[in-house]
């Protein structure tokens, strides 16, 4: 019956693994260079999931040279061959954009204890 | 025939092959029957009259539903005329359905856009508004409607009125996919009118 759902659904990757704001991830990322195609990896801490099915996306955080940079990227990408969760951090709300403004040791996020 | 009528269901997004993700309007297209015929000698020019759409037979009157039964037809909701350059051999009663189109091909799109109601000049005609503080007092106005030598309106002012609710197509959109099981069309971009409202597709009259 809805249509736009059917849609969305068949977009869907089954096989995302569960991670959440706070985690460190790996994503590994197809990009096409010159006619070739070759996997990047962006290492970094999930601040943000924006959700929405398909449409889903989430923010990826790091900190490079002493600059930080954020991507965001389409959860169900065919562009993502992989997102590996590095580690599990322990926080207390969704959207960390408070760590911009926290540099060094302050913006270390603490690990969270196996349940 | 390169036309088909349709329902504008909502919009989306999907990726292509490359990773690509593309915004895109779902559109419940056909099947269409053919309804009538316009003819050189009987009406000097060419045309097929669509039909498109359930409706329940006590919605209709007798002369419209007269002329379906006429015609052997199951009675359509919304009918709307396409023309043609040259005869395609279509009889009244033959079905059309998204088929037709393929992903790649160049659309243009026909719907009746939102009735915004009467609305001011800024919304209406992109007008600039003004200062809303710094002690102005003069905020969405329409602002000068002439200059003073000239002593009079001319005809052509773009003032406030009523917005939306009228025809408009939408020129060179692309076909992203097609589902011919489920009458779906995928169409790049946006595309007029409200969802559930009704839509024409056409094949472009611009070249790809």
């Amino acid at each position: 019956m809805d249509v736009i759902r059917l849609i969305e659904e068949s977009q869907m990757k089954k096989d995302i693994p569960d991670f959440a704001p706070g985690d460190r991830v790996r994503v590994h990322y197809k990009v096409v260079e010159g006619g070739r195609e070759r996997i990047q990896v962006f290492d970094g801490t999930v601040i943000a999931r924006q959700r929405g099915g398909a449409r889903e996306t989430f923010l990826v955080r790091r900190v490079s040279y002493g600059i930080g940079v954020e991507r965001t990227f389409p959860v169900h990408s065919p562009r993502i061959a992989k997102i590996e969760v590095v580690r599990r951090g322990r926080v207390r709300r969704a959207k960390l954009y408070y760590l911009r403004g926290l540099s060094g040791k302050a913006a270390r996020i603490a690990e969270q204890k196996k349940s | 025939m390169k036309a088909i009528l349709g329902r504008k269901v909502g919009m989306t997004q999907v990726f292509q092959d490359d990773g690509e993700l593309v915004p895109v309007t779902v559109i419940e297209a056909g099947p269409c029957t053919v309804v009538g015929k316009r003819t050189l000698d009987r009406d000097g020019y060419l045309g097929y009259q669509l039909g498109f759409g359930f409706v329940k037979e006590r919605k209709l009157s007798k002369p419209v539903l007269g002329q379906f039964k006429k015609r052997n037809l199951t009675p359509v909701r919304y009918i709307r005329e396409v023309r043609v350059n040259e005869d395609e051999k279509l009889e009244v009663g033959d079905v059309i359905n998204v088929s037709v189109f393929k992903a790649g091909d160049v659309v243009d799109v026909s719907g009746r856009s939102r009735g915004k109601g009467f609305a001011g000049v800024i919304k209406r005609h992109n007008f600039s508004r003004s200062a809303m503080s710094h002690g102005s007092k003069y905020h969405r106005g329409v602002g000068s409607l002439q200059s003073r030598d000239a002593s009079r309106v001319f005809p052509g002012r773009r003032m406030p009125g009523h917005l939306g609710d009228e025809n408009v197509t939408i020129k060179g959109l692309k076909v992203v996919s097609v589902d011919p099981e489920k009458n779906l069309l995928l169409i790049k971009g946006a595309v007029p009118g409200a969802r559930g409202s009704l839509v024409m597709v056409k094949a472009s009259s611009r070249q790809g």
